[in-house]
């Protein structure tokens, strides 16, 4: 209503007190150079659209130029924040967990599952990988430290980020398009949650093992925690597959990176020098520097510890 | 139009009024007084506001100041000069000197932008520079904690050393993670608090260890 009415309607201005014709033309040529002001304006022209009541005909033009203009100008607002809040609200559904749901799929995530004949259900859900990520960052960097790794280019921590973000998605991503070829029925979401509840075995063995340097602990635990994580991912990941090529590759591979990713973490990281004490003293003997093509002239002292270190478990 | 088409009024009472708003001169007044008033007091409003907020931190009471007026001045500082003093810890400080401040920057700041990031996508009522003030803010005590670690370091650096810095920096982080436990948590929904506390208690956690292990040479 009051859209677009043409005709002026002369009885109400009749009416209005003190006007007259002149008034009326007064009236006219100041609407005409609000009209022009407020091509330049558009927002404040909503109080004044209540106040002509009575003078619709002029109103009906002046309002329908405004009206476009508001218009314009929202459509505008709008879409620049919805491009703005859109990016963080794609990602809304996946952090929609309670703690108690993160505890109970940690847990799972170390229990391998019978029922292999039936696809198994997978949450997609991104906080709790992401937070177990981050954890064995933090992991990692003890593990650094306690071990005087000195990186020549870049950073400690640089590394050990680099080194977990880089596993989490570079090998969601092999292990997505692998499963791509071989038909399995899982989406990229699920690929990545599922690797990364993976991940609650390694920050484990990692955490227990660089406290406690034994070399058969660690074994113990690479073949328990690892395999028991690695058993559980395998497991769903066959139940989503047909065919025995598809499902021993698929499972092969993740296997095998899985595994061998808990092996580099620990010993490119591990201690060289026996003890505990030492790094907390600061370094006695030269550190182990980890330009690995270069071997360093050393002394035969170095060289010996190091030989009988290695060979302790072999 | 049936309730529009009667807006005459009758010849008998006079319409009039003014139509222009009385602007309080008051007001425009108080806006250009802030323009016109000498640069140490606008300093001085914005140091006491950054010193207000420290004293915040070091005593945590569920208040909302910190969260109501923002301000990135505390966080900067603060980082600064916890990246400084972690300068020239290792081995060979030519190489490894630089990168150490560039890390810590990026860490602080990276850091806190997951947290935020964490909690708005958990449902937190927060908006994105208030958590970054809030979790800049609380990393004043660990900055605390650093100095007195350099200082027992110029004393010596042994076994006992080791064990005060230890009991030092492990009651700074948790001073650390309470405060800003305290200010953010009430800005999410209740049964999702462990969620948003956890990330917060990883973040502090590497702070620490960094300021733990540093060994100057």
């Amino acid at each position: 209503q009051g859209g677009g009415s043409a005709v002026i309607d002369m009885e109400n201005m009749d009416d209005t007190s003190g006007s007259s014709f002149e008034d009326m033309g007064e009236m006219h040529q100041r609407m005409k150079e609000e009209e022009e002001e407020e091509e330049g304006e558009a927002g404040a022209a909503e109080e004044e659209d209540g106040e002509f009541l009575g003078m619709k005909g002029l109103r009906g033009q002046l309002g329908r130029q405004v009206a476009d203009q508001m218009w314009q100008v929202g459509k505008r607002q709008a879409s620049r924040a919805f491009s703005l809040y859109a990016n963080i609200d794609i990602l809304r559904p996946y952090f929609d967990v309670e703690p108690v749901q993160v505890r109970a799929r940690l847990l799972e995530s170390m229990i391998p599952v019978k029922m292999i004949n039936f696809p198994q259900k997978i949450a997609g859900e991104l906080y709790g990988p992401l937070m177990l990520v981050f954890t064995l960052v933090a992991i990692l960097l003890h593990g650094m430290k306690t071990s005087d790794t000195i990186i020549r280019e870049g950073t400690l921590m640089g590394t050990a980020i680099g080194t977990c973000f880089g596993y989490w998605l570079g090998v969601s991503s092999f292990i997505y398009f692998l499963a791509y070829l071989c038909n399995a029925q899982i989406t990229m979401v699920q690929m990545l949650s599922l690797l990364g509840y993976g991940l609650f075995g390694h920050c484990i063995t990692l955490f227990i093992t660089y406290n406690i340097h034994f070399h058969s602990l660690f074994y113990i635990f690479w073949l328990v925690v690892g395999g028991l994580s690695t058993l559980r991912m395998v497991a769903v990941l066959v139940s989503r597959t047909v065919g025995h090529t598809q499902r021993l590759i698929l499972c092969g591979t993740l296997a095998a990176l899985h595994m061998l990713f808990l092996l580099y973490l620990h010993f490119a990281y591990h201690k060289v020098v026996e003890g505990i004490l030492d790094t907390l003293e600061g370094p006695n003997m030269p550190p182990f520097q980890r330009v690995a093509r270069d071997i360093p002239v050393v002394s035969n002292v170095v060289l010996n510890t190091t030989a009988k270190a290695v060979a302790l478990p072999l | 139009f049936a309730d529009l088409a009667n807006v005459s009024i009758s010849e008998d009472i006079p319409v009039e009024g003014e139509i222009t708003v009385p602007v309080g001169s008051h007001t425009l007044d108080e806006d250009f007084s802030t323009l016109d008033e000498p640069v140490k007091d606008t300093i001085m409003r914005d140091l006491k506001a950054v010193g207000k907020k420290f004293v915040h931190v070091m005593y945590p009471k569920k208040s909302s100041t910190l969260l109501r007026d923002w301000d990135l001045w505390g966080p900067l500082v603060l980082c600064v000069s916890l990246a400084l003093m972690l300068q020239g810890g290792s081995a060979d400080s030519k190489d490894d000197g630089g990168p150490q401040f560039a890390e810590v920057f990026v860490i602080i700041w990276f850091g806190a932008v997951v947290i935020t990031l964490n909690s708005k996508l958990l449902g937190g009522t927060i908006s994105f520079f208030q958590s970054l003030c809030v979790l800049g803010y609380c990393v004043m005590p660990l900055t605390v904690a650093m100095l007195v670690c350099r200082l027992v370091l110029l004393a010596g650096s042994g076994t006992v050393s080791f064990i005060i810095r230890l009991i030092v920096v492990v009651a700074m982080f948790g001073w650390s993670t309470l405060a800003s436990t305290a200010f953010l948590a009430d800005s999410q929904p209740p049964n999702r608090k462990a969620l948003v506390v956890y990330p917060i208690f990883l973040f502090y956690f590497v702070i620490s260890w960094m300021i733990l292990t540093f060994t100057p040479q």
